[in-house]
């Protein structure tokens, strides 16, 4: 029951559970929401690489800059787009301040009020500063650098300045979403066919020739990521053909690549490496490494989302820095996994099953006295 | 840009238009820079800004001319760096007259033709040559203190009226030369005639209060960028612009930009890391274009086309481009030329027959792409070729645009796909309301398809100036051929039609080197083109070897090279542009990933990253320096300065070139070796930026009478009508302001992404931006459609009410701008289509460069869809009636009034 349980909940390994031995490391995204220019790149190059047809929808939807609507089959990278005023902006600082007290994440202290700082005018006006990258000094270079230059002085740059000053009167968030590749994954629990299977990689993959379209992971999945592909879906081959009407189709986190040492195709294209990919380890780390700085530096709307492994799917490979809630960006605050109390199911099942047993025992041995 | 501790990037979208340059900005945050976006838009620029600033549209001259006023009245500017590296000291002729003088015009202006003579901004000049004179820029002790050794009214005018009314096209870069660098100077910055004191005067009214009733900026808001500029700027820190289109595009353009440059200068940001101004320039290769010129006015490397009447003989047109007594490196043009003319006409070049200088062209006016549009309209076009280009959607008066196309013999269109430059004979707007029938268009059109990037082999040169090599990856499908092997193969062909004729006028074609190698496949070899504009060695001992350096260019034949910029992009042989060094294993300035022109240089006049004594101004910016030792500059970059030019190098008045660059003259293309604060030659509007408002605007120029640029282009025609401006009456039919722009999804006008499903269904429709006032105000619903009605057209487009755009307060009125991208058109041929943006403009042009104003226009905006057929002609009529507008509406160069 043990090994059972952990293969529905709580933290784990999920490449050796599902039968891997000495699998590599478990791989994932960051994406990190506070550099994406929302381009759509990493739309365009997963639906590139994957020969995904169009949706079949060439209709404005209206909603800012998003006509793509959310995830599908047939779109496998969605970014999201959020305008926002000043009090939405200033309740995100707040309930990210409150994640902070709470103690998730772990993130230290929260920052010194920008107005006790008399250095000057703020370099930062409410936008988020970018991680430094291979070309310039290294985060923790760039935070001890600071700390020795101002006895640990929190909310500045480099130089000294101040980095947040009044609230922005209005912001427009981008945010670049795809599969969780969960550690517990509904999907992958409920597939018949076993065409949904784990790799060594701990990614979550469907076998088009395998699904028969049976959909019940589509209801299993706590995200709303996996879909059957319809014929509404447009070809963009020049014979007319969409390929797996009626499958299940999600993001592999392109498999095919990763099994020649390739990144996906998502996280190649990025301009300006929001969406990152390595070791889940790596990632997480990184993207807690972030937010702290950036709560160091006031932005405390700034918090993870996925890399919390008891939550209820056990963490997702892919993590994101979100600057607002979770619900903002049309992401579940609490997902859980469908099949996550399948083992206390299972035990109030067996229980019930082994009193009837029982109740029929006492009966009939009764019977017989 | 990675290096900068502020940046304003104005007139561009740069996040959304140039995403991959955008690294460095966002590399620059990561440091701790502050990024600021003004913008008529909140953009997606703006979102990863610190601060948008929203702006109306056109008046940026008035924002950085209130910078300008605000850091000469507080002096916040650079003083060390203004006084020895740009002209502030230097004194202007007494008959110069400003705009504060003369209300909105200045000296020299000719109403009839619209033109300035520029003579009286010229520098003034030592009475007589004293002899061993004390150099000009000396040390303040000796400098003038009066009037007492200055000719006075009417002196020698430099470059004198012979040139007077050259229009903008006819310069190269180097500008009309100057006859000398002989100039007075007063470093004390206080004579009254100095150009610190007439730039002080000029942009006195420059107020933030003005700011605020032009721009719609609260005055606070200005501060907030004035303190960001200042407080970085100077010794320990820099600045940087970036601006694209939303400045170039006005009819006073060029004057946006020449407003950024007096205010870098001023800052001391020009020629330093993480100064500048950057052009982000949004084709692959727009900088290559330019270099290697596809315009009319141009050769390779900048040197002017000539002209008829003006540059008969070579002397006349060498004579043009540089006086032998100004300093700098234009002085060597006769070699430039020369080589080039080698490089064209090889053999048949020679020293006796003026190196065939002959066979050029001579230009006999403006041949911009507009004035070829308005020539095809009164049929003295035969043919046109349209390559990279869809007209029909993407330049102004997309009705023009299509019209004019009917009245050609033939049109050769080179794309990817069936664009609607090549089908409007069958689908334009203008078959649906009856204008065109397509049994009335007797134009021949032949499509060719084009190679895409992948499927070639050559070179591209981005925005820094940097030579990319970019190898073939496939070969290109079917018919499908590269520009190198499609004007190769014409060439080839036309030439063998020509074989044997003794026509005089073939021999310029017969004539041409046009011997390049071919692969197995009969395509080109783009590195033997390259090598080609690299140059070589003709004679001597090196004969036959590449050049190393421009350097080594000789006025006599002896050199060839087809665009002198580029010299060295071969050196020693090798193929630098293919350089690819990871960035990681070199240093920051990477000089071993691509190559820049000119040599290398990766930041322009980098000696003034250095103090006058060639020192860094600081450690923190240090770049290029003097080293005492060794008696020569280094740094990190290559020096953009003659290598052991010692500091304290004070050149004989009496030379010039290059061995009259001074040690501190660091700007060593101008011909004063000082950077322009105020430019004696070389704008034909003007030696001083000066706002006036856009040929539509709803607001009239608070700060003159006159009202719009008196020397922009104007077309009268009734088929290219205004809005009445300002007060004048029917102004109010015309109410908004629309800007037209580019989205991240699409690729200006279509041709490369509305054929693409993967970017179609990203943005599958036009739309308009608005905000929630103004659809409450025009009763506009999200999602919705609406009718925008300029004075030319009207098209349809479906709503997008949103915060980002923000109405603005202008003198107590809201002024509400609508935005509008302009990356559809009406054709069956693509994925998605939709009517065009383009079609709202009219023509009216930048007198300096030609390009038209299509940042801002006015219109009205109603619900629903446009009416379809002829009854759109009667909207768009019935709005022209209405307001009263006939082809002379906003046509007057001067406008009336009290002068």
């Amino acid at each position: 029951m043990g090994y059972l349980a952990r293969q529905l909940a709580g933290r784990t390994d999920p490449a050796r559970d599902a039968g891997w031995e000495e699998p590599p490391s478990r791989k994932g995204f960051f994406t990190d929401t506070s550099i994406c220019i929302g381009c759509k790149a990493c739309e365009v190059a997963c639906k590139e690489w994957n020969a995904l047809p169009m949706d079949g929808d060439l209709d404005l939807t209206g909603n800012s800059y998003d006509n793509t609507g959310g995830l599908g089959a047939s779109t496998w990278r969605h970014v999201a787009f959020v305008e926002q005023s000043q009090e939405r902006i200033s309740a995100a600082r707040e309930s990210g301040r409150r994640l902070v007290d709470l103690g998730m994440p772990t993130v230290g202290s929260p920052p010194a009020s920008p107005e006790a700082s008399s250095r000057g005018v703020p370099a930062g006006y409410g936008t988020l500063p970018a991680p430094p990258e291979d070309h310039g000094p290294s985060l923790g270079e760039l935070l001890s650098q600071k700390e020795s230059a101002e006895n640990g002085d929190l909310g500045t740059t480099l130089e000294g300045t101040p980095m947040v000053g009044p609230l922005p009167e209005f912001r427009w968030l981008m945010a670049s979403d795809v599969c969780k590749h969960c550690t517990h994954a509904g999907c992958l629990d409920v597939c018949p066919t076993g065409a949904l299977f784990r790799s060594e990689q701990g990614t979550v993959v469907v076998q088009a020739d395998v699904c028969n379209g049976c959909g019940y992971c589509v209801g299993a999945c706590p995200f709303g990521v996996i879909e059957r592909r319809t014929d509404s879906s447009v070809s963009v081959t020049g014979d007319g053909h969409v390929p797996n009407v009626g499958v299940a189709q999600k993001c592999t986190l392109c498999y095919d690549r990763l099994s020649h040492d390739q990144e996906p195709a998502c996280a190649q294209t990025c301009p300006t490496t929001s969406i990152r990919f390595g070791a889940r380890d790596d990632m997480v780390a990184a993207a807690q490494d972030r937010v702290a700085q950036l709560h160091e530096q006031g932005f405390t709307e700034a918090r993870l989302y996925g890399a919390n492994d008891d939550d209820g799917v056990g963490g997702t490979g892919s993590v994101f820095l979100l600057l607002d809630e979770p619900e903002v960006y049309g992401l579940p605050p609490d997902p859980v996994c469908a099949t996550s109390k399948l083992p206390e199911m299972f035990r109030t099942a067996g229980v019930a099953g082994l009193g009837l047993l029982a109740a029929g025992a006492v009966a009939f041995l009764g019977g017989r006295r | 840009m990675a290096n900068a501790d502020c940046i304003i990037i104005q007139g561009s979208n740069m996040a959304e238009c140039h995403p991959v340059g955008f690294q460095w900005v966002t590399e620059a945050k990561a440091r701790g820079a502050r990024v600021i976006h003004v913008d008529p838009r909140f953009t997606r620029t703006s979102a990863i800004a610190d601060t948008h600033v929203p702006i109306r549209a056109g008046t940026d001259v008035v924002l950085l001319g209130a910078l300008i006023n605000h850091v000469l009245s507080n002096e916040l500017y650079f003083h060390d760096y203004v006084v020895a590296y740009t002209n502030a000291a230097t004194l202007v002729s007494d008959n110069f007259r400003d705009t504060e003088d003369l209300d909105g015009v200045f000296s020299g202006f000719d109403p009839e033709t619209g033109t300035y003579d520029p003579s009286s901004w010229s520098y003034a000049e030592r009475a007589a040559p004293p002899g061993p004179s004390p150099r000009a820029g000396g040390p303040a002790g000796e400098a003038v203190s009066g009037d007492g050794e200055i000719e006075g009214a009417g002196g020698d005018e430099q470059g004198s009226a012979r040139r007077a009314r050259a229009g903008g096209q006819e310069h190269g870069a180097a500008g009309p030369s100057l006859e000398h660098a002989n100039v007075v100077r007063d470093e004390s910055l206080q004579h009254p005639r100095s150009v610190f004191q007439i730039l002080k005067r000029h942009y006195a009214r420059y107020t933030p209060e003005m700011v605020r009733d032009v721009c719609g900026i609260p005055v606070e808001q200005f501060h907030e960028v004035a303190r960001a500029l200042t407080e970085n700027s100077g010794r320990e820190r820099t600045t940087c612009f970036a601006y694209a289109l939303g400045w170039t595009q006005h009819s006073l353009g060029a004057q946006f930009i020449r407003t950024a440059a007096i205010l870098q200068l001023l800052m001391g940001n020009m020629g330093r890391p993480g100064g500048g101004i950057m052009a982000l320039r949004g084709h692959a290769s727009i900088q290559g274009s330019t270099d290697i010129p596809t315009l009319f006015n141009i050769l390779p490397g900048y040197l002017p086309m000539p002209i008829v009447g003006e540059h008969d003989t070579w002397q006349d047109y060498l004579d043009h481009i540089s006086s032998p007594l100004q300093k700098g490196f234009w002085t060597e043009a006769p070699s430039y030329t020369a080589s080039l003319l080698k490089a064209w006409w090889g053999e048949a070049a020679t020293a006796d027959n003026n190196f065939c200088y002959d066979y050029l062209p001579r230009l006999t006016g403006a041949h911009g792409t507009y004035q070829t549009v308005l020539a095809m309209l009164d049929d003295e076009v035969e043919g046109y070729f349209v390559l990279g280009q869809n007209p029909a959607v993407g330049s102004a008066h997309g009705s023009m645009q299509r019209k004019a196309m009917t009245h050609l013999k033939w049109l050769v269109v080179r794309d990817f796909q069936l664009i609607e430059s090549a089908t409007f004979w069958k689908d334009s707007p203008e078959i649906a309301t009856g204008e065109l029938r397509t049994e009335d268009i007797d134009t021949e059109v032949f499509f060719f398809p084009a190679a895409n990037h992948v499927e070639k082999a050559g070179t591209f040169t981005q925005t820094q100036r940097m030579l990319q090599w970019r190898h073939q990856a496939v070969r290109p499908p079917n018919d499908a051929q590269s520009e190198l092997d499609f004007f190769y193969d014409l060439g080839v062909r036309i030439r063998q039609r020509l074989a044997g004729s003794t026509d005089e006028r073939d021999r310029p074609l017969l004539d041409l080197t046009w011997d390049y190698p071919t692969d197995e496949h009969g395509e080109v070899d783009g590195a033997a083109v390259l090598k080609e504009i690299n140059g070589y060695h003709l004679t001597g001992e090196h004969a036959g070897e590449l050049l190393d350096s421009f350097s080594q260019m000789r006025p006599d034949g002896s050199t060839s090279g087809g665009c002198w910029i580029y010299t060295g992009v071969f050196a020693g042989g090798v193929n630098r542009s293919a350089n690819r060094v990871p960035g990681a294993d070199q240093d920051e300035v990477a000089h071993e990933w691509g190559w820049a022109w000119p040599l290398n240089r990766r930041i322009l006049y980098n000696r003034a990253s250095a103090d006058p004594e060639g020192r860094p101004w600081s450690e923190r910016k240090a770049y290029v320096w003097w080293d005492e030792e060794t008696r020569r500059w280094t740094g990190k970059d290559i020096p953009d300065f003659p290598i052991d030019r010692d500091p304290s190098f004070r050149p004989d008045p009496d030379v010039g070139g290059p061995a009259a660059i001074a040690g501190d003259d660091p700007f060593i293309m101008q011909a004063d070796g000082k950077g322009w604060l105020f430019a004696p030659k070389g704008m034909v509007d003007g030696p001083l930026p000066t706002h006036y408002e856009a040929q539509e605007s709803p607001v009239a120029n608070p700060l003159y009478t006159q009202q719009s640029n008196p020397s922009r282009l104007v077309y009268p025609r009734k088929d290219n009508l205004w809005s009445p401006s300002g007060d004048e009456p029917g102004a109010d039919v015309y109410p908004y302001v629309f800007t037209t722009y580019r989205l991240t999804e699409h690729h200006t006008a279509g041709g490369m992404s509305r054929w693409l499903p993967y970017l179609s269904e990203l943005q599958p429709e036009m739309f308009c931006e608005v905000s929630p006032e103004l659809a409450a105000e025009r009763g506009l619903t999200n999602g919705d459609w609406a009718t925008i009605i300029s004075a030319r057209s009207a098209i349809e487009a479906r709503v997008l009410v949103t915060e980002r755009m923000q109405p603005l307060t202008i003198q107590g009125h809201t002024v509400h701008q609508i935005g509008l991208p302009y990356h559809w058109g009406v054709g069956a041929d693509a994925v998605v289509e939709g009517d065009g943006a383009n079609d709202l403009l009219g023509i009216v042009l930048d007198p300096n460069v030609q390009i038209q104003e299509s940042k801002v226009g006015s219109c009205d905006i109603q619900p629903g869809r446009r009416p379809r057929g002829e009854a759109l002609l009667r909207l768009v009529a019935d709005y022209q009636s209405r307001s009263g507008t006939t082809s002379e509406t906003g046509n007057a160069r001067l406008t009336e009034g009290d002068r």
